[in-house]
């Protein structure tokens, strides 16, 4: 049996993510390094919620910060996160074109959700001329959610490049754990997402 | 003969993947309401010693949601996956812990 074979059995294992060698340390490895994650974002967490006081005579959260934005963004991401589980439900029964379409769906959520973070940074410095530098707040506030939606750009940019190199592939046991480390990267991101709209939104709108 | 009992466990599995599906969409809704809830509450105007406990509980469970279901730790042979994510949280709440209290205070 060559490798070609290995990779590209009949019917797919159980876990095609965790069946090779190769994916198991991808598996772990990328949970390992989604541990360094969490605290590279409490740092930034914690730097905002030291200085979220700190407007230097500019607008504070309250004044600066609209809901209806902020709702409508959680749900396109939340929404995203779902999409990528179908997709990876596609994954596990071996069907590469619809976990292909709810990736797709997933990246256009993504990309939707980034467009409205753009308008609102946008809105932040031409209304309120809330800018990077305009306060130790703009500061922390800026870094903590352009961290994040650098994040988002990655992601999109990883999962993209992941179904154009493996359009005409289809699924083997090669490509399989890669896909299924991108939808839990775009997971994480979901998650810390719930973090920043509660604490940083929500919190700030409280006062 | 061969042929079939692979049909038949491929059968089981797929049923069990349609199980899992359905428990994600489940833990799906539960986030969609927790999130509705957290933003109803700070609308609401209630004292926000109230609220602030509250939204950050709604998180939390949200989150434990994301990570069990969506990410699959309440599968098996996630015990290394545990231990990364609970590390991280460890030393991710002493450095909050730190910036807001020991050196802002």
């Amino acid at each position: 049996m060559s490798n070609e074979d290995i990779l590209n059995p009949k019917q797919m294992p159980h876990e095609p993510e965790k069946a090779t060698l190769e994916g198991k340390n991808k598996f772990l490895g990328f949970w390992f390094f989604l541990g360094g994650e969490t605290v590279l974002f409490a740092s930034l967490f914690g730097t905002y919620l030291a200085l979220n006081d700190s407007t230097a005579g500019g607008p504070g959260t309250e004044e600066l910060f609209g809901l209806e934005l902020v709702f409508v963004m959680t749900m396109l991401l939340l929404t995203s996160s779902l999409t990528s589980v179908y997709a990876m439900y596609h994954m596990k029964n071996n069907n590469f074109s619809k976990m292909m379409v709810w990736l797709g769906v997933t990246v256009a959520l993504g990309f939707t959700f980034l467009g409205f973070e753009i308008y609102e940074f946008y809105h932040y410095i031409h209304e309120y001329e809330f800018t990077f530098r305009s306060s130790a707040l703009g500061s922390a506030f800026y870094t903590l959610v352009g961290f994040h939606g650098g994040h988002v750009l990655f992601g999109l940019l990883w999962i993209l490049t992941l179904m154009g190199r493996n359009a005409k592939r289809g699924l083997n046991l090669y490509n399989a754990p890669k896909f299924y480390i991108a939808s839990l990267y775009w997971h994480f991101i979901d998650v810390v997402w719930v973090f920043i709209f509660t604490v940083v939104y929500l919190m700030g709108k409280v006062g | 003969m061969a042929k079939d009992t692979n049909s038949t466990h491929n059968e089981f599995e797929k049923a069990e993947h349609k199980q899992e599906m359905q428990h994600q969409v489940i833990s799906f809704v539960m986030m969609i309401i927790f999130t509705i809830a957290a933003f109803a509450l700070v609308v609401s105007d209630v004292s926000k010693y109230f609220t602030i406990p509250i939204i950050l509980l709604l998180a939390v469970v949200q989150v434990v949601f994301q990570l069990y279901y969506f990410m699959h730790m309440k599968n098996k042979d996630h015990e290394m996956p545990a231990l990364m994510i609970y590390g991280g949280i460890a030393v991710a709440f002493m450095t909050i812990l730190t910036f807001t209290t020991i050196i802002w205070w």
